[in-house]
């Protein structure tokens, strides 16, 4: 079997980025990078699909030149090689169409991608993906039985392939929803399907002699004109930090006559 | 023409608050584009809740097919195209809920259109550059979409449910040819409470991992929020323990809520659940770290032992 896992560069989200003064777009230098959480979760998965199926791994990033390292974490996690498409920052669209491109040539039987950019929080790369390609999509996979079971401490996959079909559990409002998928199928992560595995450094020694192809975004012929233009950052309103108060009833008498919150 | 279209959303067989909310947005949007304000309901045996719509907008498209019964992104995209080529809809909307972040994208991709998730209205009076979060909340982006149609999710705190109006629309039923599904439904484990819906609850307590033990959540939590009548909500580190549901996380990559009051009990306030909870009315915060981030942004901070605080709060209620 072989599955395609997308991961994107993003700012560490444990850092806050800064806005450039004229709100023309963000400072991201003195940023650390990192490969987008959820998108680590889908090289997990990937991982543990093919380590019982079989077949290859395939670590796709689209951006500069830089999301080479971000690429190369998912090799030493354990893929076996990589697609760095060299482009701009593209929108969720534009990431989609040239995804569509790399599908015609690799021909995977399984697309795994994260639900969310930490950046961008868009969530729409992998529903446009499947959209474009006519193939069925299971968002937000999770694990029926959590991050505390016997399945994930066993690395368990959480997506259930059998007969070139693939059953995913989703996380919905309201509950847990679950869809079985005729393959070729996409497939994207929410953080409860499983826990990532740290590279080991071995891992990392052999991820440097992994083959990555890299392409620069015009070779493949797709329009990545964005349909969606950012035309300001700002910051958000503040919230002022209000009062401590020292005891339950000055809570109570404070929430009555200041808020009327009760 | 150039008609807005709201994709309703049904819970349990009635319309979802959510929806509502989005006809806001619509009505918006249409006075900007000059166009009227349509609705679409989809699934099987849904005629009541085109009724219930069509008090809150022009005219309501009902597409009442088998093959839509389950609500799946594979065909609800391809239903939602085909209405929007009926209506004459340049802008197509939906709240952003998990299903309408399901559906959506995908609809966009049939379009052609660009889309804008979880939209927080229009940035100015005139013209269609609208607001949204990015960066878990910490910047606030003016986008616009260059697509002929516009596919646009929109966040159901910032906006006010729509009222009815004097005469209700016109109900059209469409039927819709759908390509055979690759998709099955299997099953739908709900989440039985009998709590109100956290995101249109008017106040939320919510727990996080100072609460040490998933059975402190039964114990602390649950009889303050039946005091107050509350929704209860839940931070990533406990959702990810499995002490709770993960339909309870607040987020940026959960729900986001606006309550009237937000009780966060024994969270410390990483960007991530403040991108969920900050647009709330009045927040207090109950943590024993002085230092916790969460007072940099509560009403009122109790600085103390939860396990203390909240069973003479529960009382003294
Ligand atoms: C990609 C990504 C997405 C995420 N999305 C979300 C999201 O949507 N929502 C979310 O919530 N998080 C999210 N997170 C996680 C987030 O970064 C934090 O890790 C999480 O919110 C912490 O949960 P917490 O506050 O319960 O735990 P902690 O940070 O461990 O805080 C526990 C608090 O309890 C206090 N405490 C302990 N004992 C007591 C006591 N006896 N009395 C009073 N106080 C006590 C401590 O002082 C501490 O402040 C995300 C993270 C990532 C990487
Ligand atoms: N530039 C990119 N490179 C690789 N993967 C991407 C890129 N942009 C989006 N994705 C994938 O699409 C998912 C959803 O992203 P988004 O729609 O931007 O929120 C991410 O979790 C990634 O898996």
């Amino acid at each position: 079997m072989k599955i395609l896992v997308t991961v994107k560069r993003v700012t560490d989200y444990e850092r806050k980025v800064k806005i450039a003064p004229d709100g023309s777009g963000l400072v991201t230098e003195g940023m650390t990078f990192v490969p987008n959480p959820f998108d680590e979760i889908a090289v997990e998965e990937a991982l543990r699909l093919q380590k019982q199926h079989g077949g290859e791994v395939v670590v796709v990033s689209l951006g500069s030149k830089d999301a080479i390292q971000q690429i190369r974490q998912g090799l030493a996690m354990g893929a076996q090689r990589g697609i760095l498409v060299e482009s701009e920052e593209l929108d969720p669209d534009a990431v989609a169409r040239v995804l569509v491109k790399l599908v015609e040539e690799e021909q995977p039987d399984l697309i795994i991608m994260g639900k969310q950019d930490t950046d961008n929080d868009a969530n729409q790369a992998g529903q446009l993906l499947a959209g474009y390609l006519g193939w069925p999509q299971a968002t937000f996979a999770s694990k029926v039985e959590g991050l505390d079971s016997a399945d994930e401490k066993a690395q368990k996959p959480g997506v259930v392939i059998e007969d070139g079909k693939a059953t995913v559990i989703r996380e919905v409002d309201g509950g847990l929803e679950t869809l079985q998928m005729d393959l070729p199928a996409v497939v994207t992560t929410d953080l409860r399907l499983n826990h990532p595995r740290f590279a080991s450094l071995p891992g990392i020694m052999k991820a440097k002699k992994k083959p990555v192809r890299e392409i620069p975004v015009a070779e493949l012929g797709v329009d990545v004109t964005p349909k969606v233009k950012t035309l300001k950052y700002e910051e958000p309103p503040t919230r002022q930090a209000g009062v401590t108060v020292g005891s339950v009833d000055e809570l109570l008498e404070k929430l009555k006559t200041e808020a009327k919150a009760l | 023409m150039s008609n807005v279209l709201v994709v309703a959303e049904l819970s349990e067989g009635s319309l979802k608050r959510a929806t509502e909310t989005c006809v806001t947005f619509a009505k918006d949007a249409a006075a900007r584009t000059g166009g009227k304000v349509h609705g679409l309901v989809l699934g099987q045996g849904v005629d009541g809740i085109a009724q219930e719509l069509a008090k809150r907008v022009d005219v309501v498209h009902v597409v009442d097919q088998e093959a839509l019964k389950d609500p799946m992104a594979e065909t609800y995209a391809q239903a939602i195209k085909a209405a929007a080529d009926a209506a004459g809809a340049t802008i197509v909307t939906m709240a952003a809920t998990a299903h309408g972040k399901d559906v959506m994208p995908r609809a966009a991709a049939l379009l052609n259109a660009g889309m804008a998730s979880d939209i927080l209205g229009f940035a100015s009076d005139e013209g269609m550059a609208m607001r949204r979060p990015i960066q878990a909340g910490n910047v606030i982006a003016t986008v616009e979409l260059t697509s002929d149609i516009k596919v646009i999710s929109t966040r159901p705190t910032e906006f006010d449910p729509a009222p009815e109006a004097a005469s209700p629309g016109e109900v059209k039923a469409l039927s819709v040819e759908l390509a055979p599904p690759k998709t099955r439904y299997v099953k739908f484990d709900k989440i039985a409470s009998e709590r109100p819906d956290l995101t249109d609850a008017t106040v939320v307590i919510s727990g996080g991992r100072g609460l040490k033990e998933a059975g402190n959540f039964p114990k602390l939590i649950e009889p303050l929020a039946d005091k107050l009548n509350a929704a209860i909500g839940a931070s990533r580190a406990v959702v990810d323990a499995g002490w709770v549901p993960n339909d309870m996380q607040v987020g940026q990559t959960g729900k986001v809520v606006a309550p009237n009051l937000y009780i966060a009990v024994g969270i410390s306030g990483a960007i991530q659940h403040v991108a969920g909870m900050k647009g709330s009315k009045t927040i207090v915060a109950i943590n024993k770290d002085p230092e916790a981030p969460i007072f940099q942004l509560a009403d009122y901070g109790l600085v103390d032992d939860l396990f203390k605080i909240v069973p003479e709060l529960t009382e003294k209620l």
